[in-house]
């Protein structure tokens, strides 16, 4: 008799706990609707169009792929780019990795002057914008300093392959920029780091571990969690990028008279594909890679 | 030889200088220093380099002597760049595309943040997968239809153009402010809530009352993070504001061309011709509000992660 009047009661509960948590997304569930997915399907369906826009209205001649082998077979630069896009990415994650890392163990250390050296390490989260890296980068302000000039290294240059040329060169040219995208990083590698307990260290040191060993066999394990994070946030923030250059080939198409927004639609939609299998990739050699630190 | 090195003078120099379990030597201290700040000059060699050049007379550019130190303090670059860029009015217009979205996106986020970590409802895990998914999509992959729907209402140039995806919870990066509200609410304790709803409070009031003041930094960080975000953001504005509001990037990034329009190549002198050390001034004057802010709200930006409770994980 009582299980009557309590069941309906707690189901009652449990869907009034559901409504109201339905109630505080409500707005963002609209929004995805409304600003993701839409707009989503909608560039697809541009993609598999020639779409020509006029003051009043937007007409479409379905072409099926037409786009895309355009994109990937007949457009000269696009294929460039887009190789170029993913080897520059593949060369700037694991630099941005590593320094982030080697700054967050600095600033993890106690001593004098430490909030200084902070508000250093975190200034270009506040500047990094796309025509403030384009003016730096155009004056030269940006490569690692005097290197790319010294004739030796102009010269070893024109003897690598092409192949290899282009991202030395990339490195060269950019390499302070591409430290400068590190200050997220550095403060999620920072706050990982002040979570590892302290006894930990002290029971190490005890067993007569050297900090050497106790950064290879306590640190890097306890930060390879925050290191898959660091990596995804790197690569989305680089592919996002305003100066990114396959960002701009694709803008300038869409208002391009041979491009235009179909044509435009289906290289975005390659380029996200690239930049998802550059997430997948990266994401599983580090899992990998985690696996076998904790082992 | 052991006898030597466990010498306690020895042991004591030793720990002097190079340190031992209880403290770093004077050495790995002085090491430290000099790496750190060599790392941060070249960190900062940029950021040096343009504020050096933007000082330099013509002449002192084109002598090959002036490298870091210029002859005289020459101000004329600003003087022109501030016109170039409009200063006043781009910077008002910038803060208003920057500041208003952000409001509302912090807002919105904490609403989101709070209702995935205070109820259980059917679907979670799929907006988390969806969150994660807006995160990643690139903005070319949706703002090319969105600009065309704005183009059908009419919003194309208006600020409300950024307004209305921030207000539904869809803003620049919106999901990473989610999550950071996401992890701040669910470290608040259950027992306030509970003992709130049996006085007969609502839920909304609930959150206005309790959960918002607890997760204060949260707010505060988020919307620090969000203005400098949606201020140094040139992809979307360009495309939506494009003809309307003209914001302080979008003007820097056709410098060159108001340049040459207020100042015709052919018209001025030589000296007034547009050159590196202008367009440096010009780049200046883009970050000086964000330096200025930074300078004054560092500790948010430093302390952020540890004042927002994100584990990271």
């Amino acid at each position: 008799m009582n299980w009557r009047r309590f069941f309906p009661r707690e189901i009652s509960l449990r869907a009034r706990e559901a409504l109201y948590g339905y109630g505080f997304i409500l707005l963002w569930v609209i929004g995805f609707l409304l600003f993701a997915l839409i707009p989503l399907t909608e560039t697809f369906r541009f993609s598999l169009n020639q779409v020509a826009v006029t003051a009043t209205e937007i007409n479409l001649d379905f072409v099926e792929w037409a786009n895309y082998s355009r994109a990937l077979l007949t457009d000269p630069n696009f294929i460039e780019l887009l190789i170029g896009y993913a080897v520059e990415t593949l060369v700037s994650v694991p630099i941005v990795l590593i320094f982030a890392m080697i700054i967050a163990l600095f600033l993890n250390l106690k001593f004098p002057l430490k909030s200084l050296f902070r508000v250093i390490f975190f200034l270009p989260i506040v500047i990094t914008s796309g025509p403030v890296i384009r003016e730096l980068t155009a004056q030269g302000a940006a490569s690692a300093p005097g290197i790319s000039t010294i004739p030796a290294v102009v010269e070893f240059l024109t003897q690598l392959p092409r192949a290899l040329r282009s991202p030395v060169e990339y490195l060269l040219t950019s390499f302070i920029l591409i430290l400068w995208f590190s200050g997220v990083q550095i403060l999620i590698y920072l706050a990982s780091l002040q979570k590892i307990d302290k006894s930990i260290y002290e029971a190490a040191a005890m067993d007569g571990a050297s900090s050497w060993e106790i950064f290879w066999k306590i640190i890097l394990p306890a930060l390879s969690g925050v290191t898959i994070v660091n990596a995804i946030y790197t690569i989305v923030i680089l592919s996002h990028f305003s100066e990114n250059k396959v960002i701009r080939y694709i803008y300038d198409q869409t208002y391009d008279v041979r491009g235009g927004i179909g044509y435009a639609s289906a290289m975005a939609f390659i380029y996200f594909g690239v930049m998802l299998a550059i997430l997948v990739t990266v994401y599983l050699l580090l899992t990998r890679w985690g696996k076998r630190n904790t082992k | 030889m052991t006898r030597i090195l466990h010498n306690p003078l020895v042991e004591q120099v030793r720990g002097f200088l190079i340190g031992n379990r209880a403290h770093r030597g004077i050495v790995f201290n002085a090491a430290l220093y000099a790496l750190l700040i060599a790392i941060g000059f070249v960190y900062l060699q940029p950021l040096l380099f343009m504020f050096v050049n933007s000082l330099k007379s013509p002449e002192d550019l084109l002598n090959p002597m002036v490298q870091w130190v210029p002859t005289e303090l020459y101000l004329g670059n600003y003087v022109r760049s501030f016109r170039v860029l409009n200063y006043p009015e781009t910077i008002l217009s910038s803060m208003l595309v920057s500041l208003v979205p952000s409001l509302l996106q912090t807002f919105v986020a904490s609403l989101v943040g709070y209702g995935l970590a205070r109820y259980r409802f059917w679907g979670k895990p799929l907006v988390f997968a969806l969150l994660l998914i807006t995160f990643i999509i690139p903005p070319q992959n949706t703002v090319i239809s969105q600009m065309l729907t704005y183009r059908n209402l009419g919003l194309l140039g208006s600020p409300l153009a950024l307004i209305l995806p921030a207000l539904l919870g869809q803003g620049y990066r919106s999901a990473i402010f989610i999550l950071i509200f996401y992890q701040s609410f669910t470290t608040l304790p259950k027992v306030l809530e509970e003992s709130a709803r049996l006085d007969g409070a609502t839920d909304l009031y609930i959150f206005l009352t309790i959960a918002v003041p607890s997760a204060l930094p949260a707010y505060i960080v988020s919307f620090i993070f969000s203005t400098v975000w949606y201020w140094n953001e040139t992809f979307l504005t360009s495309i939506f504001l494009e003809g309307g509001v003209t914001t302080l990037p979008m003007q820097l990034s056709r410098f060159s061309q108001a340049y040459e329009n207020l100042y015709p190549p052919g018209v001025v002198n030589i000296f007034e011709r547009l050159n590196e050390a202008v367009k440096m001034s010009g780049t200046f004057l883009n970050i000086l509000p964000l330096l200025v802010m930074y300078f004054v709200l560092q500790r948010w930006f430093v302390e952020s992660i540890e004042m927002t409770g994100i584990t990271g994980e």
